[in-house]
């Protein structure tokens, strides 16, 4: 275990990139099979381990020590498996000692065992590590390692270990599973590139830079095409072989939750669009808002009525593969022709393209930018129509120009520690609005938007206007003469029952902090009415 | 009749009070009469009209804030029973930083210890804490959270050294608050073998002088300053600096700095994190979680008053521990002071 422990302190505490690929790509040299490959499966969160969940070792630490302790230690420390790590008491009578076995051992009998046996496995291990070594075991247990490692990370430090391009790798991931024998096999040349088994694989997708003020000048119109910016997920549908998958942009395989969508795949291939809630209406497709998606969001099962009432969409952006035929390396505008073609011959409940917009100049799309015909638009993306299908963000091929975010000014009410990096700091905000004079109503909650240093600055304020506190929260002096005013930034809003205010923002965010406002000067809850009459 | 001890003690604006006495324990603002535990700024602050300290506290304040930061000051020795008002006081050992002291007050039977910020581990800069018996014992709570235990501050001296031997090409930037963290780190250095120069800030300087005056022996210091050397002299080195210095321009003049920071709080990953910390090192001044609870039942007080920090998991384990605790709510002491 110690080798393991020793990587996740360095990969924790090492800030750089390249510093990390490099002790990353050192550990994969250093450490057999199949130890690497289990390790690297959990620092990819692709290793799953029934036996044993959060839930259990909660109760593990839960039989050791004050429930109330350790509710005020993890409130603090912000991890769990951290938490439990450094407050675990240690059994005078077993002097801890790193022999617990390797990380290969501890997978596979983790594996191996019933949910039953895996908690007292663990507590056993857990007696006879020391605090980095109980670390490190139940990070491996339970995943996230909040430690700046992206699967894109972890995949490029494959490539350069293994020499290979990166989008190999991406390529062939889904097919792979843990210790990945075959996949190292062929990094270090002692086998053949694994054949990727899993059918439908996901492709890395193309992303695009948030436009420039000064791009506009540098690129011609003329050379590029326009459509909406959906306010959805972007989602790739892929079908070979029979087999349908839905994946996210990052390559998480969705499929689960969206079946009613799933299963109209009905095509050889794979497109790149925007998943949405919506169905065929009267007078064309009705498109729902964000809020109606979120409704079928991270859900590992789905309910009949779910799938009635929020029937899951795909509007087509691109097309990557049509059946035996890789189509990325044509230019934009002809594989947008292949699209129309394609998307036609599909189910026209599930499918449809997302309309290119017809424009003469910049300032013509900025027209059309302004003013949306519905209000799941959220801007206008621009794309380069000579540009072929790249995996990544290359430079100045797409962009997306979003709308303008809505603005209020709110008053700070309560302030939440945070968890990970700023646990210790008061980072998470309740702000309000006034709906009667002297009388603010709390509208949304926002943690981040703000810089490292005003964080440091808001969190004084907290601290040094602190009424009241309960746990982790403490309520902040707020009235008309004193209080600390955000502007907060917002991309859409919606009613809402739940909240006591009627009203639920979208993505909310600080955009600046007032301190020169008075509070009495904030936004009045029938200004945020008025926005939502404005989206409807 | 035996007083109250709220009575004997209160916590008011400016800090905690004693009415019969009619002075203050560290208090955050200027007042006519203060009793100071230790020289940190939180505790000792400029502007009093009378101090009463340890000798060594008092030269600390006079090295900060000059010879006149106060209007009169009077020097307690350790254990040296001195009368104000109609209470009697003495200073005995913290083990927090040189000169660092709890305060015992006591009245008609009634004996409260104030004991300021302290650590009862051995440490070679400063006096051993001794628990004293008291009635009411005032503790601290700055690491008051289970998870946090204190390591071996020798085996953490260790890891620096192995990480200088394993990046000779790069300075460690080891941030030390001046006083007392900067004078412990560097004689654990010391004690663990390396005899190299160090190279320090200028903030830590006087306070090194000061140290070495008063007999802890800190080997050979050299400023951290341009005029040391070139860019490359510094490659290998360990350099020592307040952690605020490490963000200014000052760093800049290190060869690819590898940042270090000894602290309590680095036990807590996200803490190391959030400062950039490449190598935490979890080396505190103050009791760990382990070691109040010792402290606590050492002392055996009929009752525990918790202050600075997270008072309600020290006022919990007192509950149940069947020990009468309560928080005492004091303002203005840094939260993150070690």
């Amino acid at each position: 275990m110690d080798r393991f422990a020793d990587l996740l302190d360095t990969l924790a505490f090492t800030p750089s990139r390249n510093a990390k690929l490099t002790l990353l790509a050192d550990y994969l040299r250093r450490v057999p099979d199949p130890e690497r490959g289990y390790a690297l499966a959990a620092l990819a969160r692709d290793l799953d381990i029934p036996a044993v969940k959060p839930a259990q070792l909660r109760e593990l630490i839960g039989a050791r020590m004050d429930a109330e302790l350790f509710a005020y230690s993890y409130d603090y420390v912000g991890d769990l498996a951290e938490t439990i790590a450094l407050a675990w008491p240690e059994r005078a009578s077993i002097p801890s000692r790193n022999d617990a076995p390797g990380v290969a051992e501890v997978v596979e009998t983790l594996q191996a065992a019933s949910r039953r046996e895996g908690p007292a496995l663990v507590e056993a291990w857990l007696d006879r590590l020391d605090p980095p070594g109980r670390y490190a075991l139940l990070k491996l247990v339970t995943g996230g390692f909040r430690m700046g490692l992206s699967a894109r990370l972890i995949k490029q430090a494959l490539a350069g270990f293994g020499q290979v391009e990166v989008n190999e790798i991406e390529e062939l991931w889904h097919g792979l599973a843990p210790p990945y024998l075959d996949l190292f096999a062929w990094l270090e040349g002692t086998g053949d590139k694994p054949v990727n088994a899993a059918a439908a694989p996901f492709r890395p997708v193309m992303l695009s830079h948030a436009i420039d003020e000064a791009d506009f000048e540098r690129l011609d119109p003329a050379d590029f095409a326009a459509e909406w910016k959906w306010d959805g997920i972007r989602v790739q549908a892929v079908s070979e072989r029979g087999i349908n998958r839905l994946y996210t942009r990052t390559g998480d395989d969705i499929s689960a939750s969206f079946p009613d969508l799933v299963d109209a795949i009905a095509f050889d291939g794979a497109l790149d669009g925007e998943l949405l809630v919506a169905r065929p209406g009267e007078g064309g497709v009705e498109t729902g808002s964000f809020s109606d998606l979120q409704q079928r969001l991270n859900r590992k099962t789905v309910t009949a009525k779910q799938v009635r009432e929020h029937p899951a969409f795909f509007r087509a952006y691109d097309i990557l593969q049509d059946g035996r035929e890789d189509l990325r390396a044509l230019p934009f505008i002809a594989r947008r022709a292949r699209l129309d073609a394609f998307v036609a011959g599909l189910d026209p409940a599930r499918f449809d393209c997302s309309p290119l917009l017809d424009f003469a100049d910049w300032d013509e799309l900025a027209r059309l930018r302004a003013d949306p015909p519905f209000a799941v638009i959220e801007g206008v993306m621009i794309k380069r129509k000579a540009a072929p299908y790249l995996p990544g963000r290359p430079k100045g091929e797409w962009f997306k120009w979003k709308r303008d975010p809505f603005l209020i000014d709110a008053v700070l009410m309560y302030a939440q520690r945070g968890h990970g990096k700023r646990s210790g700091y008061y980072s998470d905000y309740t702000f309000g609005v006034w709906r009667e004079p002297g009388e603010l109503v709390p509208v949304g909650k926002a943690y981040f938007g703000f810089t490292d240093e005003e964080l440091l600055k808001i969190d004084k304020y907290v601290r040094d206007n602190t009424i009241e506190r309960f746990g982790p929260v403490r309520s902040v002096r707020a009235g008309p003469d004193k209080g600390l005013v955000f502007e907060v930034a917002f991309e859409g809003i919606n009613r809402s029952s739940r909240h006591k205010s009627g009203v639920a923002m979208r993505f909310p965010r600080i955009s600046r902090l007032r301190w020169d406002k008075p509070p009495a000067e904030a936004d009045r809850l029938e200004t945020l009415e008025r926005m939502i009459d404005g989206e409807d | 009749m035996t007083p109250r001890p709220e009575d004997l003690l209160v916590p008011r604006r400016e800090g905690l009070y004693c009415p019969p006495g009619d002075f203050f324990i560290d208090p955050v603002r200027p007042v006519d009469r203060a009793l100071i535990t230790h020289g940190h700024a939180d505790h000792a602050r400029a502007g009093h009209g009378h101090v009463l300290a340890t000798p060594e506290t008092l030269d600390i304040m006079a090295i900060r804030y000059g010879a006149d930061h106060a209007g009169a000051t009077q020097p307690a020795e350790l254990g040296e029973v001195i009368r104000i008002g109609d209470v009697t006081v003495s200073f005995h050992p913290a083990g927090h930083v040189l000169g660092s002291a709890q305060i015992a007050v006591e009245r008609g039977g009634m004996r409260i210890v104030a004991s300021g910020d302290y650590k009862p581990r051995p440490d070679p800069t400063c006096a051993r804490f001794v628990p004293v018996a008291c009635d009411v014992f005032i503790t601290e709570a700055t690491f008051a959270l289970p998870v946090f235990r204190h390591p071996d501050a020798a085996a953490e001296i260790d890891r620096l050294l192995r990480s200088v031997a394993r990046n000779p090409e790069r300075a460690h930037l080891v941030g030390v608050y001046s006083l007392g963290k900067a004078q412990r780190v560097i004689r654990l250095i010391r004690d663990a073998g390396y005899e190299k120069p160090l190279y320090i800030h200028g903030a830590l300087q006087r306070l090194c002088d000061y140290y070495e005056s008063r007999g802890v022996a800190l080997g050979d210091l050299r400023p951290a300053t341009v005029d040391a050397g070139a860019k490359g002299d510094f490659a290998g080195a360990i350099v020592l600096g307040p952690p605020s210095a490490f963000g200014d321009r000052w760093a800049r003049r290190f060869p690819d700095p590898l940042v270090s920071f000894a602290s309590g709080w680095m036990q807590v990953r996200a803490r190391a994190r959030q400062r950039g910390v490449e190598l935490p090192l979890v080396i505190s001044d103050h009791a760990d979680w382990d070691e109040l609870a010792e402290t606590i039942t050492a002392v055996a007080p009929s009752e525990v008053w918790v202050t600075h920090g997270r008072e309600e998991a020290l006022v919990r384990w007192c509950a149940l521990n069947g020990i009468a605790a309560r928080p005492l709510h004091l303002v203005g002491y840094e939260d993150e002071g070690d």
